[in-house]
């Protein structure tokens, strides 16, 4: 067990190990095992950051159909009322409409009952005249009687 | 030693035998062969696996193995982490080299004894000590070696001066300089020691115990070999681990600018 240059032969050896593992085994391996390390750790807060946002998404998503459900709740009452307000209206208008015909109606009976009248009035006159005419021929001298006929005549023209 | 041994018959001769490593050169200039064969091999299986990993290394979901050896790495990583604040592109691989490296040294230690130095003995050697652990070169090549870092790193980061200035002057101040000194020198140089004599003497110590049970009759070696084997995994994935974290402590501390 003496110490000699088995020594220096084995310090060599250790030398040359070091050197080999220093620069070929682990830069490569712990470079890999850092580098995983770091994808692991960026694959974690990925899917924690994913998770967050579905979450997020999730919660819109609520508000949006929330605001969806309120909006068209509103759109129904409105059509409602305003479906309301065409009722009324058409209502209205057609209580004027029939309002205004009647008016019209009545108006029209009342023109054709005048012309009806007049007409009458008029052939009633014209026969009381001819049949006055007739009558008076017989019995009037005309010359004589021009006043009164004339004055009948203008009673009847103003009746 | 080695022809003592060799001499030597009955127990103690085999666990001598067991202990002697295979030999080349006289004195300091001798070489272990087993100790640099099994721990180049080793240390090539360890960047071949890693490096085969690293090469198919994906972003993606992982292999099997790549989820095996990133689980490695990210224990290797968390440690050096959790201890070494600055930035540096060696420690932690060198945290990594000395773990991994260190534990298959160790794991050497759960092949049944009499099987590799068996071939080995086919083969025509006479002397083959698998653990590079129990022999105290590699463990000081690891620890001479994290030594010449710390110095490096204490006068890189804390300069020249201030190196010198925390070697002499803490911690009772300038006026206890010798004192200092000693007390820093014992210190920095109690670290290599500690981690080289550490990781040896429990590997040391765990092999001589596979061996004295290979010793006893075979009815008997199973009920303490089992138990000790098992006991050894976690020897030899604690004595790997004590290593890795002591270097990236001793780094840190040389980092930290008082």
């Amino acid at each position: 067990m003496s110490i000699n240059a088995t020594l220096i032969g084995q310090m060599i050896t250790f030398t040359l190990l070091v050197w080999f593992t220093m620069k070929y085994i682990w830069p490569p391996l712990i470079g890999a095992i850092e580098e995983r390390k770091s994808k692991i750790a960026e694959g974690l807060a990925a899917a924690e950051k994913g998770q967050e946002e579905m979450e997020l998404a999730a919660k819109n998503a609520a508000n949006v159909l929330k605001e969806a459900k309120q909006q068209s709740a509103d759109i129904v009452n409105l059509a409602q009322k305003r479906a309301n307000e065409i009722v009324e209206e058409s209502k209205d208008t057609a209580k004027t409409e029939g309002e205004r015909l009647l008016i019209a109606a009545q108006a029209q009976i009342e023109q054709e009952m005048q012309n009806a009248q007049e007409k009458m009035r008029k052939e009633v006159s014209a026969l009381a005249l001819k049949a006055a005419g007739q009558i008076l021929q017989q019995e009037i001298d005309k010359a004589k009687h021009k006043n009164l006929i004339s004055k009948v005549s203008e009673q009847l023209g103003q009746a | 030693m080695a022809t003592e041994a060799h001499a030597a018959e009955g127990a103690t001769g085999y666990i001598v035998h067991h202990l002697t490593p295979l030999t080349v050169g006289e004195g300091f200039w001798s070489l272990h062969l087993d100790t640099l064969f099994f721990s180049a091999i080793l240390g090539g299986l360890f960047v071949w696996f890693f490096k085969a990993a690293a090469e198919k290394a994906t972003i993606g979901v992982p292999s099997t193995s790549q989820a095996f050896i990133e689980m490695i790495i990210e224990f290797v990583d968390q440690q050096v982490k959790d201890t070494f604040h600055g930035k540096s592109e060696l420690i932690a691989p060198l945290a990594l080299t000395i773990f991994i490296w260190v534990f298959l040294w160790n794991f050497m230690d759960l092949f049944p004894v009499d099987i590799i130095p068996g071939i080995a003995g086919m083969m025509g050697l006479e002397y083959m000590r698998v653990v590079p652990s129990t022999d105290l070169n590699a463990t000081f090549a690891l620890s001479i070696s994290v030594f010449i870092l710390i110095i490096f790193y204490s006068i890189k980061i804390k300069g020249v001066v201030g190196f010198a200035k925390e070697l002499t002057c803490t911690p009772f101040g300038p006026w206890m300089m010798p004192f200092n000194l000693l007390l820093k020198l014992v210190e920095e140089i109690a670290k290599p020691i500690s981690l080289a004599l550490r990781l040896f003497g429990n590997l040391y110590a765990g092999e001589l115990i596979f061996i004295l049970i290979a010793l006893l009759p075979w009815y008997i070696q199973p009920f303490l070999g089992f138990p000790w084997a098992v006991f050894h995994i976690l020897i030899i994935t604690l004595q790997a681990f004590i290593f890795m974290v002591l270097t990236v402590v001793y780094l840190s501390m040389a980092h930290e600018d008082h």
